[in-house]
């Protein structure tokens, strides 16, 4: 670990990319994103990396599914409406086996919507938001440290699987400052070339490599989905991440997650001090999703509090967690940008 | 420990910059500090705002709804913060320009001159640096005139030295002016 640097979320997403060996971005401006492209247009000449500012988001998405076609750690990042654009080439990413990291820095929709932090997005990125059957392993973190410490492990997944990985922030924690340690470098030319990359046939002994989302045979697309599917639940095996603030078996058990997490722990702290029985579980990965976590904390809860920034997405998969009928589910959620305030929070929890 | 602030004027009067100096400053002592600016259309030509948590544990809310603090340089701001403040607050304004005075009588305020000042030390664009020596004096258990000065010079640079001085100085009158305030 190094010096604390006061950094925006934005620039800490491209630096912590660097860092953990990241030397190709290929990005169109956004807000609240654009920070991420400016920041890479700086950094990346100075250590030999490539940036290119595309034409559009179809464009930079499809660079990365190239560059990562290659075997190579890319990275791409947006705000909803331009993440949209890129659902296509995700869902070709994932029916070719494609790893890549990609940042979603969430504002208010739907359409153009506006630039305010948002949640809003979490049905899109959570289950498949392009066309087919596929999945994303999504990390939402709740401080810039935390995107800081999940980046060398989102490229890991990413490349473990063969999966693109989703960043899943919002306008706030991409737009703020706050004090961030960074881990040490990655020499890139240290990270092997995976065996199916297209990365020249006289690297892998006169092997050609093909990587395609294309089978126009019914019966091998078949089995090519089964082979994902069974991808997928290894991952919710073993990929599922997700903490817990509170008592042990709270009668008020809280599910929220990043900046909403971030805002509720302030409530919960007081609720805390005050003596009552709450939690707040928060989901770091939103697929796959802490399902038999949430399902333990849930046990012994009178009422279940989903806090989200939107009309109420996540609470779905609460629902299908805990799966039981006779629980009192209740979601607060501010759709459009607005962000909640700790007061608020409070306020609601208790009130009820 | 956990302090708030809030710092609210135009759009180019410096307020996002005096909120930096500080979490830089907090940053650069070992505290914990968050910098949340308001962003959007609403800073061209209207109003901007940025709110700084210092804290000497985990920062959990990085916004605060009722601010502990807050430095208020026009108008607008003031009508928007003063309702929020947190009962006991402090509330500074620019009483070169503001000229809607505080009514509320559940919270400190302190007015400062702060253009006024700003152009004694040499250009009325240095009023943020004013409040920045204005907060050195109201939080004074947090920093030493010295750490505000060093995250002062850490981000604004020392390529213009005369700019430097006239910051600096806009600095100490602020203090002095906050140490006779209050």
């Amino acid at each position: 670990m190094s010096e604390r640097i006061l950094m925006k979320g934005n620039e800490a997403v491209g630096e912590a990319a660097v860092r953990a060996g990241c030397r190709l971005y290929f990005g169109y401006p956004i807000t609240p994103a654009s920070e991420i492209a400016e920041y890479m247009a700086y950094r990346l000449p100075q250590v030999g990396g490539t940036f290119v500012q595309a034409e559009s988001e179809v464009s930079a998405v499809n660079m990365v599914y190239g560059a990562a076609a290659a075997g190579k750690y890319a990275m791409t990042a947006s705000s909803s409406p331009g993440f949209s654009l890129m659902q296509e080439a995700i869902s070709y990413m994932a029916g070719a086996e494609v790893p890549a990291v990609l940042v979603n820095v969430v504002r208010g929709g739907p359409g153009l919507g506006d630039i305010q932090p948002a949640q809003s997005d979490y049905f899109q990125m959570t289950k498949g938001g392009g066309h087919g059957d596929y999945r994303l392993l999504v990390f939402a973190p709740y401080t810039i440290q935390e995107v800081v410490n999940l980046m060398p492990t989102a490229y890991e997944l990413a490349f473990k699987y063969r999966n693109p990985v989703v960043l899943a922030l919002d306008g706030l924690i991409g737009q703020m400052m706050e004090a961030v340690e960074f881990t040490d470098f990655r020499n890139p030319d240290e990270i092997p070339i995976p065996e199916w990359a297209v990365s020249g046939k006289f690297r892998h002994g006169g092997k050609k490599n093909i990587n395609t989302s294309l089978d126009l045979i019914p019966e091998k697309l078949e089995a090519h989905n089964w082979k994902l599917q069974k991808k997928y639940s290894e991952i919710e095996e073993k990929e599922t991440r997700f903490s817990y603030f509170g008592v042990d078996n709270p009668e008020t058990l809280v599910v929220a997650y990043g900046t909403v997490a971030r805002v509720a722990m302030s409530a919960l702290k007081k609720l805390l001090n005050a003596g009552r029985s709450i939690g707040i579980l928060r989901p770091i990965t939103l697929w796959p999703f802490p399902k038999q976590a949430l399902a333990e904390k849930a046990r012994h809860a009178k009422r279940i509090v989903v806090l989200e920034m939107s009309s109420g997405q996540m609470i779905e998969d609460v629902k299908l967690s805990v799966f039981d009928p006779n629980k009192q589910y209740e979601f607060y959620g501010h759709p459009g940008g607005v962000t909640f305030t700790p007061t608020e929070i409070e306020e609601y929890l208790v009130r009820g | 420990m956990t302090k708030d602030l809030v710092v609210a004027g135009f759009g180019g009067q410096g307020v996002m910059l005096l909120g930096q100096i500080i979490a830089l400053a907090a940053t650069e002592k070992g505290l914990n500090a968050t910098w949340l600016p308001s962003y959007g259309p609403e800073q061209r030509g209207g109003t901007a705002n940025c709110t700084v948590v210092v804290s000497d544990e985990e920062i959990a809310s990085p916004l605060t709804d009722k601010p502990q603090f807050a430095v208020i340089m026009n108008n607008p701001s003031m009508a928007k913060f003063e309702p929020k403040m947190a009962a006991g607050g402090t509330l500074i304004y620019n009483s070169t320009l503001v000229t809607q005075v505080p009514a509320r009588q559940d919270i400190k305020v302190v007015a400062i001159p702060a253009n006024e000042l700003a152009e004694q030390a040499g250009s009325a664009r240095s009023a943020n640096m004013v409040m920045l020596g204005v907060m050195a004096w109201v939080w004074r258990d947090v920093f030493t005139q010295e750490d505000l000065l060093t995250a002062m010079v850490h981000k604004v640079g020392d390529k213009r030295p005369q700019l430097l001085e006239i910051n600096k100085k806009a600095f100490a009158l602020g203090y002095e002016a906050a140490q006779k305030a209050i």
